[in-house]
């Protein structure tokens, strides 16, 4: 679904990628973990096209990313952080992105509904909370059915009962056969969605394999304990290696 | 494009900026023209008026205006969408949005009270300083990741095309008055869209020579007709250039 070949990305002198290759297949829901300035944003926004790479190339669907537009109508991207004009407001939002994309007019609103938007859809978007926003910024993510889901820290800001809702739509999704992207920090969030895990460091991939395989690899059954046994065995082998 | 030039209307219609901008415009134009005996020198003061305030307010609060919805420019780049399309969507429905400010609060006040050939004038020239420093905004926009080092250059774009530069070009023509540099000065001026706008106005005011020395080597130079229309070029010159620059760089930048 998305290739990654070799991509290189540099702010000045920092690496925020340094020659990342990646197989994203459908069906999956691939969690893109790393510390903070790791370059798990500078990733997604690569695949988005908001980010150029300096070297490499990105395909969604055999579409090559670069100077191309027609392949995002695939993408449904969820921001880290939403920001919207002032006085718009939340259905006049989602009305603006609906016209935008003429391409399609059959509207996946379960969320909408979920999160229970209509009530308050003439509130203006300065007035909300940040979860409120975020909420909205799901909502455009699912409105399309696109194949491929990009999550930005989805479960940032919302309260426990939005964010469990949150996880069984993406669940609901993934046995669509579609991807997801999720980046996120809470790991006990991501608990029960993902199936495979990508990990990032200083703009490089560590490693990238499915949950099932890095249980078994480490004994460990929660996610966290699996990263953390991970990370901890690493700074054993760069310190024997030193 | 049309979308989003739409609701990027609707919602600064709403905006409280451009609310207190139109009513300042619309308070000082009433009260001059309206007290003024003499309507050629009550649109004298409010052309005074329109290019210092119209270029500063601009070019501020267009550049604070990208500035601050650049998530949701980002959002809206992640949809199927050319890049080009929204920056420009993004300048258009700022500028209309100004430019209908500035068309009441001046625009109707000089239509109803003196209706006139130059007010007509007046009324383009604010329309062109709108457009343009809008595009300036943009500019400094694509070309500035930081925000505060974007207003910096922002204030200092605006002063030095209201206030130093006529500074500068005074002191050239001072230390160079014994030379005949008049064509020269109609050159320098075409690098000044404020200037451009000032002849442009005072060619139809006919009152080129009390304005000191730049409109009397226009009138003397240009003419009054091969004037206007250099000056008018000129003036379409200086938007559509940094328009062009804009989604030269915007093409290239990682947001």
């Amino acid at each position: 679904m998305i290739n990654i070949d070799h991509i290189t990305k540099s702010f000045g002198r920092f690496k925020a990628l340094n020659g990342v290759s990646l197989n994203l297949d459908s069906g999956r829901t691939i969690s893109l973990l790393g510390p903070n300035g790791s370059g798990k944003t500078t990733l997604i926004k690569s695949i988005l096209g908001l980010v150029i790479p300096e070297h490499g190339t990105i395909s969604v669907n055999g579409q090559i990313v670069k100077n191309n537009w027609q392949y995002r109508s695939q993408i449904g991207y969820m921001p880290q952080i939403g920001r919207y004009p002032d006085n718009m407001t939340i259905e006049q939002v989602i009305n603006l992105v609906k016209e935008i994309r003429t391409d399609i007019s059959n509207y996946d609103e379960e969320l909408i509904e979920g999160f229970e938007l209509k009530k308050i859809q003439n509130k203006s978007m300065r007035s909300l909370s940040g979860g409120m926003r975020q909420k909205v910024s799901a909502c455009l993510a699912f409105l399309f059915s696109p194949e491929i889901l990009i999550l930005d820290e989805p479960t940032a800001g919302l309260d426990p009962v939005s964010s469990e809702f949150l996880k069984e739509k993406m669940v609901k999704e993934q046995d669509k056969g579609k991807l997801i992207l999720i980046t996120s920090h809470v790991l006990s969030d991501l608990e029960g969605v993902t199936s495979h895990i990508v990990y990032m460091q200083d703009g490089s991939l560590l490693f990238y394999k499915s949950t099932e395989e890095l249980q078994e690899i480490t004994g460990e059954e929660k996610l966290n304990k699996v990263i953390a046994y991970i990370i901890k065995s690493q700074k054993k082998q760069n310190k024997r290696s030193i | 494009m049309k979308t989003i030039v739409k609701h990027m209307i609707l919602d600064l219609v709403r905006n409280k900026t451009i609310l207190v901008y139109t009513i300042i415009l619309a308070v000082l134009s009433t009260s001059i023209l309206a007290f003024d005996s003499n309507a050629s020198k009550g649109l004298l003061s409010l052309m005074n008026i329109t290019l210092l305030f119209v270029p500063i307010v601009t070019i501020l609060f267009a550049t604070i205006y990208y500035f601050n919805s650049i998530e949701f420019t980002e959002l809206l780049l992640a949809q199927p969408v050319k890049r080009p399309a929204v920056l420009l969507a993004e300048y258009i429905g700022l500028s209309v949005s100004l430019l209908f400010a500035y068309f009441i609060g001046i625009g109707l006040p000089i239509l109803f009270i003196v209706p006139s050939y130059a007010g007509f004038t007046l009324i383009i020239t604010g329309i062109l300083l709108t457009l343009i420093f809008s595009a300036f905004a943009l500019l400094i926009f694509v070309m500035f990741k930081d925000k505060t080092k974007g207003i910096g250059m922002a204030i200092i774009t605006a002063l030095f095309f209201t206030i130093l530069f006529d500074g500068l070009l005074m002191a050239f023509i001072y230390s160079f008055s014994d030379y005949p540099i008049e064509e020269t000065v109609v050159g320098i001026l075409s690098f000044n869209p404020v200037d451009l706008a000032r002849v442009l106005m005072l060619l139809k005011l006919d009152v080129a020579v009390l304005m000191g020395y730049s409109g009397a080597v226009f009138k003397k130079f240009l003419g009054s007709s091969a004037g206007t229309i250099y000056s008018l070029s000129l003036l379409m010159f200086w938007m559509i250039l940094p328009l062009l620059l804009s989604v030269r760089i915007f093409n290239k930048k990682d947001l």
